[in-house]
């Protein structure tokens, strides 16, 4: 089953596909299906934030010039109208338009108008989401497509891992022009690869959605990630916080996660789902369980947990019932014998035997293995645990990989990666590195209008209304539009993919896993320059 | 059953108001006065506290930094008027290695003794030189405790001072030869050190020999220092002596349990004069990172000193005096470590390394990479405010510190470094928990639970072709 662009149509509501894995009794819900269509999806605020801020001198004429000569829609003065409008400065693409013969501040007959860098957008970076890279997502979001030159779309400015590698054509060829027309590339995966009689689960995309817990995240959030999969052939994640029955609809594109505080976890969700997730640890807070804060455990989260409202909870760390291998397996096999039809995903931390841990779990019977490398996401997670428990994610990739390959079982298991995968660029180094695909989680929080300011965890939680279970601030992001934002992000990242591998000159995504020969990595060493070119 | 270790902190508010990372509003003209920022979008109240803040005529002069930059007031202003940016006074704060944001996560630890937790993922660097190109380890499965690092069972973190005998000796009588150990066991893996630059010490000893107290630690000082101090504190005082001072102060020496000297080649026999005095005394010795610290290290092993403290620089580098920059704390320990495993001597001695411990992963990290315990300096200042002023500590010395810290209250002061110590104590709870490892004890010399960036980039990019940065741009 390969995915290509003749697929990417719109499937509606009212044509839900079946997956000939379904019995008759997996779902007793009627499944929905979300357009896998790109539509304009604007910030949902009043004021977008652009890189760059023009301001306007009182000295302004209104003369319309400014209007008349911005290919970008910066200036707009309404017909009718005596006055410009205030600029849509977010538009604006900054100082290479001073190249053209187009660019406002020079043909302002008052020199009125000024150009400088947006000291609010500097506010949201950091080195590892630049501003740039959250700006750039919330393009991809708006438009579904890549973002213009002037946001760097590819890599953040951390200074290591993925910031440093690059494909080699990017530096010896970077205009090197698409070999293989768009149509034939395949993005498609297929996850269960054990030959074990259960059945084949294929998404369309090499991503799927993270776990965020009911309670971590508004209900906003879990639905518009679950109708996005949907559109898209992937999955969603509930993560540890029970299966809300909003998510009843979207049962073929859920995973259900079993953590250690089996919070929400019953039988009846466990046979609802195509793949369960066994979570024995998060990369941001790698040996240290979970911790939902007592003002996010709302009524609705503490009955969907089973729990009392207001109290902090905690999912302990690890699994008190797994000290070995054999231990491992027979939660497993629980899984497999309560629903004989789901694949099985485990996933674990990075320590420094993560490739033992890896084959471990493949003999244990899983289906994936899932990375969480440390610099990934959370709700809420000491700050000496995200920056210094576990290795990051690009180390761990090829080291599991590597070692799966020497034992033998590397095309018996799939192995997905998590943790710092911020970008499509991402998606494909980690592929290059020996993964087979990805999961994302902050990029769709990004996309839906998160700027990182790490407030997650603080009193009623994201003042955003993206992690938060508060009425109020829920209520600030819509269903539909937080959907059709997701759509659009994963359209984008598709189309940078199919770009990236059509320059690569390969049909598939699966073509290029472990394909580190086409990766350089950026040293600051400068006579190491000549080696790409021996 | 002995108690078990517990650090009260209690919530001490810092004397200032704090350098705020975001908060200079740009409020251009034209505003409409709808109080949609206000009263709508600030999920965290700030302009309210702001406004407050300004008309209460008690509050500090600062402006009140609170703001979080979740930018929605921005985004929400009705007109488009509002614009947030980093705050230039937070940049200009601390240097290359005391970053604004240590200073800033140190002040908020040391108000109340929690530990910082945030949400989303990690901010920062993917690496940086010194303790930032260390991973420590986590576990899977092995756990250091039944119920969790915060349960019932116990993560110790205490460490001993002094000499272990490696075997007993017995004559042919029968008789033990052996003399006993001089054990002093502190419950956390850290001592209180002199700042390391030239402040107004004498309150501040007093803090630090109060805040040892309250931890079951440390607190090293000078012996005019520590002779100035009530009896019942001198217990957890280290005085430093020099040779001249030791007869005039044998009421002092009886009266600490440890003693520090500054490295010398009489250091030996000054360390043999104190124990004349006190025969129960532990004496450290002072040594200077530099280049030749492990040959010294060995030598003064060997020479029967059975504690060696390890001072690296502010920045936590070695000193080489030739004007080139020198190896930072961590490669050195390494090598010191290694040295004395090898000549046979490293449990002979306990390794306290100082200067550059900045934050509570500086000390697990330190441990791994062979300490037994580290110093605490410069972090306790900033715990009091100190913004590690770049014009190289002159204002500490003509009374212009920002914070006047010439002027905090002992049992305050003392407070906040308690309060500091027990979120790093919670914090290496956290990591030792995380890599399945219920004494500090084991992390010492632990690089089997660490992961270095040098070995992790040549196992996973070792066979990836490098290219020069500078063919594709910054």
């Amino acid at each position: 089953m390969s995915t290509t662009e003749t697929d990417v149509v719109a499937r509606t509501r009212a044509e839900p596909r079946e997956h000939p894995s379904r019995r008759p009794d997996s779902s007793d819900c009627q499944q929905d299906r979300s357009a896998r269509e790109v539509h304009p999806a604007p910030d949902r605020y009043r004021n977008a934030i652009g890189k760059y801020k023009i301001d306007r001198l009182a000295s302004c004429i209104s003369c319309g010039r400014c209007a008349e000569v911005c290919p970008q829609g910066v200036h707009v003065k309404p017909g009718g109208y005596a006055f410009t409008v205030r600029p849509h400065d977010y538009q604006c693409v900054g100082p290479e338009c001073a190249r053209t013969d187009r660019f406002c501040v020079a043909l302002c007959p008052q020199k009125a108008l000024s150009l400088r860098r947006n000291p609010s957008a500097e506010c949201m970076g950091d080195p590892r989401w630049s501003s740039d890279l959250i700006l750039a997502t919330w393009h991809e979001a708006a438009t579904g497509h890549e973002p213009p030159p002037h946001l760097e779309c590819r890599h953040g400015a951390s200074g290591g891992g993925f910031d440093k590698l690059r494909f080699k054509f990017e530096v010896e060829d970077p205009e090197r022009p698409a070999q293989v027309p768009a149509a034939e590339i395949d993005t498609g995966l297929d996850l269960n690869h054990r030959q074990d009689g259960r059945p084949q689960v294929h998404i369309d995309i090499p991503i799927y959605g993270g776990g965020m817990s009911f309670g971590s995240v508004s209900i906003h959030t879990i639905l518009a990630k679950a109708r996005a999969a949907s559109a898209w052939n992937s999955f969603t994640c509930t993560g540890e916080g029970g299966y809300p029955d909003r998510l009843k609809p979207y049962d073929d594109h859920v995973i259900t996660q079993v953590a250690t505080g089996l919070f929400g976890v019953r039988e009846e969700t466990i046979q609802r789902v195509r793949m369960v997730e066994f979570k024995y640890a998060q990369g941001a807070k790698p040996g240290l369980g979970g911790h939902l804060l007592g003002d996010k455990n709302t009524p609705p989260v503490a009955r969907m947990r089973e729990a009392v409202a207001g109290n902090a909870l905690f999912s302990p760390f690890p699994f008190h019932s797994v000290y070995s291998v054999e231990d491992h397996k027979k939660h497993l096999d629980w899984i497999k014998e309560v629903n004989p039809r789901c694949l099985v995903s485990v996933k674990v931390s990075t320590p420094t035997d993560v490739d033992m841990v890896a084959v471990g779990s493949y003999y244990a019977g899983a289906h994936i293995i899932h990375l969480d490398g440390s610099y990934g996401g959370t709700g809420a997670a000491p700050d000496i645990a995200k920056k210094n428990i576990a290795m990051p994610i690009e180390f761990a990739i090829p080291k599991v990989h590597k070692f799966l390959l020497a034992e033998g079982i590397r095309d018996a298991v799939t192995l997905i990666c998590s943790g710092g995968i911020r970008t499509p660029h991402d998606v494909l180094k980690a592929v290059a590195l020996g993964a087979d695909g990805a999961v994302i989680g902050t990029a769709e929080m990004v996309a839906l209008g998160c700027v990182r300011c790490a407030c997650c965890e603080s009193g009623r939680g994201c003042p955003r209304g993206i992690a938060s279970t508060d009425p109020e601030l829920m209520m600030q992001m819509s269903l539909e539009w937080a959907t059709q934002r997701l759509v659009n992000l994963h359209n984008a990242w598709r189309e940078q993919m199919v770009d990236v591998l059509s320059r690569l000159r390969m049909k598939s995504i699966r073509e290029l896993r472990g394909r580190s020969d086409l990766l350089c990595y950026l040293s600051d060493e400068p006579d190491l320059a000549e080696e790409v070119s021996r | 059953m002995p108690d078990r270790y517990h650090i009260h902190a209690v919530p001490t508010p810092a004397r200032f108001r704090r350098v705020g990372k975001f908060g200079n509003v740009d409020w251009r003209e034209d505003c409409s006065r709808c109080s949609n920022c206000v009263k709508l979008r600030c999920t965290y109240d700030v302009y309210r506290q702001e406004s407050a803040h300004d008309h209460d005529p008690a509050a500090p002069l600062q402006t009140l930094n609170g703001c979080k930059a979740c930018l929605s007031c921005v985004q929400g202003c009705t007109k488009g008027l509002l614009g947030v940016s980093v705050n230039p006074e937070f940049l200009d704060m601390g240097d290359a290695y005391w970053k604004p944001d240590i200073l800033l996560t140190t002040w908020n630890q040391s108000d109340a003794g929690k530990i910082p937790v945030s949400g989303a993922g990690y901010r920062g660097r993917f690496h940086g030189p010194g303790f930032d190109s260390i991973w420590t380890d986590m576990s899977e499965i092995v756990r250091p405790t039944r119920d969790g690092i915060h349960g019932r069972e116990y993560i110790s973190t205490s460490v001993d001072i002094g000499a272990r005998p490696l075997r007993l000796e017995f004559d042919s009588g029968g008789r033990l030869l052996t003399e006993p150990a001089r054990l002093l066991e502190i419950q956390l893996p850290a001592i209180l050190d002199m700042p390391a630059w030239q402040v107004q010490d004498s309150h501040l000893a007093e803090a630090r020999a109060m805040a040892a107290k309250e931890l079951c630690s440390l607190a090293v000082m000078t012996a005019a220092d520590a002779a100035a101090l009530p009896p019942e504190r001198l217990p957890f005082v280290v005085p430093v002596m020099n040779g001249d001072d030791i007869l005039e102060s044998r009421a002092l020496l009886h009266a600490v349990r440890m003693a520090e000297l500054p490295d010398g080649p009489e250091v030996a026999k000054l360390a043999s004069d104190m124990r004349s005095v006190n025969p129960e005394l532990t004496v450290a010795v002072r040594l200077v990172l530099r280049p030749t610290a492990a040959d010294r290290a060995a030598e003064l092993a060997r020479a029967g000193m059975k504690i060696l403290h390890l001072c690296a620089d502010q920045h936590g580098c070695e000193r080489p005096g030739n004007g080139k920059p020198g190896r930072h704390v961590k490669d050195v320990l390494r090598e010191v470590h290694v040295r004395l495993v090898k000549d046979g001597l490293r449990d002979t001695v306990t390794l306290i390394a100082g200067g550059g411990i900045a934050l509570a992963e500086h000390m697990a990290k330190a441990i791994i990479c062979g300490a037994d315990l580290v110093s605490v300096d410069t972090a306790l200042l900033v715990a009091l405010g100190c913004r590690v002023c770049r014009d190289g500590h002159a204002m500490c010395s003509d009374g212009r510190c920002p914070v006047e810290i010439g002027s905090v209250d002992s049992a305050y002061a003392a407070q906040r470094m308690v309060n500091l110590m027990s979120a790093w104590h919670s914090q290496l709870i956290e990591v030792l928990g995380a890599a399945g490892i219920r004494e500090v004890r084991r992390l010492r010399g632990e690089v089997g639970r660490a992961m270095f960036l040098e070995d992790l980039e040549k196992d996973a990019f070792g066979d990836i072709a490098r290219v020069a940065q500078s063919r594709v741009g910054a």
